[in-house]
């Protein structure tokens, strides 16, 4: 394998709907801009393209990645789609990797889309349910929020999480998307906001959930001979990990914690794992990505973390697989103001917990509040995480508050179904 | 040849939501042949008030949602009966959900634990609202009487 690189990246604005695009047109916008922010890199030095969108029945239109190929003036270059639920856009950052890391490609473009705005919401949710075991799940439960609502219930049993503290994750990514542009639904909440919302499953209220929403995202990827060549602040992609876990929930068995390098089993001797509560699939990923990129402490080797926040509980639970803090003090993580940005008044009080650093979790406004193209959220990260380590903030979201004074390393998450497939990918200055 | 055919004029018009752009609704709907295949004996049993989770020969891991080889050896699994008394393990009450379920809700899903079995059971709860139901609570399982051959011809009720 050799060093790969990402040199630019674009997205279009996240919204509800944005019937007067169709996906390519929304992909094409977003390439346009990640081209013309590396003026020396010209079109046909691409040399290929990896198309991520989850759902079919949300164009139905099959090989809409082959309809985007076309438009893009690619052919008849190679391509292919990656599809792998809420996971497919980290799925299709890796694959991007992939090409250059194996010397198959000098210039490898990852691209992806959702136009989710075409059915209601509620055949919406259907298509999603889809995505769980449709002889066993179903036809019982037929959505998804009503999963992660019964994990964050077992979640509170077993560690005393409470739902306060999944509205200030809601407040955080909420306030932190008033910075952002292309964010779908930014917004100044209260705890009160997030509690006296409409209940979608218990605990979880609409103001714990992503939305639906149309948009697109790519990333370009380049070997470093390319990088250097095109004169350009190349950002380094250092690790790359995937996991996996039983399509049911309920199937999930209990083991031993895969430990990180920071941990010691006295830390979990009592924890059936992964229980309904965690994603042994996010913890493998962060183990793989960890070893490639040599970190051995996430909370103090990370700077910020761009982490799929489908819901406010996933967020705390995703804290735990990742070893920023241990399993079962996600809440606490959460109360101690480490994942917020140190200059952003949210309207809450900390508690005086000395035990982690700061760490910036989804400064972009996570999932929660740019919304979630599927097909585009895994790049959509990969892209905020770009300019946060190209130190480009400012210049591509109009506004600098969202800029880190010095970011040198960051993580990105991409997680499917219950935690079925996840990806954590490591990017780092330089 | 025929210069002046036409196609016939129909008086049916396309349902047009909206122009500039042009939205336009299409109806989409289709029929499967969904077979159960190897899971077949589960809804068997359903239909014969039987709740069959199954075990692997090798492993001895008892699955309360059949599966017919072991996720942890690959081994085959035979069907074994399940205890139909169990705890509630996790449980939510959905307000809302995807279309086909919109006329149901709320509903109450729970993930039911039996003693002696290593996973556990999705299903739905009745007779218990909000907060009446909690976890550890036991419950048992009830048979629609006119099989639907579907994983809802089994619920749970308080025990
Ligand atoms: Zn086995």
């Amino acid at each position: 394998m050799r060093p790969v690189y990402m040199i630019a990246g674009g997205i279009t604005k996240f919204a509800k709907a944005l019937p007067e695009k169709d996906f390519r047109l929304m992909v094409k916008e977003a390439f346009d801009y990640a081209l013309a922010d590396v003026p020396a890199l010209r079109r046909q030095d691409i040399d290929g393209s990896v198309c991520s969108y989850f759902s079919d029945h949300f164009t139905r239109q099959l090989m809409a990645g082959a309809m985007v190929q076309d438009y893009l003036g690619l052919n008849p270059k190679p391509s292919r789609r990656i599809e792998g639920g809420g996971a497919t856009g980290g799925l299709c950052f890796q694959s991007g990797w992939e090409a250059v890391a194996s010397g198959r490609m000098e210039v490898s473009l990852a691209l992806g889309f959702e136009t989710m705005s075409r059915v209601n919401t509620w055949k919406g949710n259907e298509f999603i349910a889809l995505a769980s075991d449709t002889n066993f799940d179903y036809p019982v439960g037929g959505f998804y929020t009503g999963y992660y609502a019964m994990m964050v219930r077992r979640h509170m049993h077993e560690f005393g999480t409470t739902v306060e503290q999944m509205a200030r994750v809601a407040v955080k990514n909420h306030v932190n998307a008033l910075h952002n542009p292309y964010a779908q639904r930014p917004g100044r909440l209260t705890i009160e906001d997030v509690r006296s919302s409409p209940m979608v499953a218990t605990p979880l209220t609409i103001l714990d959930c992503c939305q639906m929403s149309d948009g697109a995202a790519v990333a370009i990827l380049v070997s470093e001979e390319m990088a250097q060549k095109l004169g350009v602040q190349p950002v380094r992609i250092t690790g790359v990990g995937c996991g996996t876990d039983a399509m049911r929930m309920a199937d999930r068995p209990h083991g031993k914690v895969p430990l990180l390098p920071h941990e010691n089993e006295a830390d979990y001797a009592d924890l059936k794992y992964p229980g309904v509560h965690s994603f042994r699939g996010g913890r493998t990923a962060a183990a793989l990505a960890y070893r490639m990129a040599g970190i051995a402490d996430p909370g103090r080797d990370l700077d910020f973390v761009e982490l799929h926040d489908a819901y406010t509980s996933s967020e705390i639970q995703t804290y735990e697989d990742l070893g920023l803090c241990r399993y079962g003090e996600g809440g606490s993580f959460v109360d101690s103001g480490a994942p917020f940005l140190s200059n952003l008044d949210y309207g809450l009080e900390f508690a005086a917990d000395g035990r982690w650093p700061r760490l910036p979790v989804n400064p972009s406004g996570g999932l929660l509040a740019c919304g979630h193209p599927v097909g585009a959220t895994g790049l959509m990260q990969a892209v905020f995480a770009f300019w946060q380590l190209q130190g480009t903030i400012a210049r591509h979201l109009g506004d600098p508050t969202l800029q880190l004074p010095d970011p040198k390393r960051g993580l990105i998450h991409s997680h499917a179904g219950t935690g079925t497939y996840v990806t954590v990918s490591i990017l780092e200055r330089g | 040849m025929d210069k002046n055919i036409k196609l016939p004029e129909t008086e049916e018009g396309t349902v047009l939501f909206k122009t500039d752009p042009i939205i336009i609704k299409h109806h989409y709907e289709v029929d499967y042949l969904h077979s159960y295949a190897q899971d077949s004996p589960f809804f068997a049993g359903l239909a014969n008030r039987k709740l069959l989770g199954s075990r692997c020969g090798a492993c001895a891991i008892t699955y309360a949602t059949p599966r017919g080889h072991c996720m942890e050896c690959g081994g085959a699994t035979e069907w074994v009966e399940l205890p139909q008394s169990g705890r509630v393990h996790t449980y939510t009450t959905c307000h809302f959900g995807g279309e086909a379920f919109l006329k149901e809700t709320p509903f109450t899903l729970v993930l039911v634990e039996f003693d002696g079995v290593d996973t556990l059971f999705l299903s739905r709860l009745l007779g218990a609202e909000g907060d009446e139901v909690s976890i550890g609570m036991p419950v048992r399982a009830r048979f629609l009487r006119n099989s639907k051959f579907k994983a809802t011809d089994v619920y749970f009720v308080p025990a």
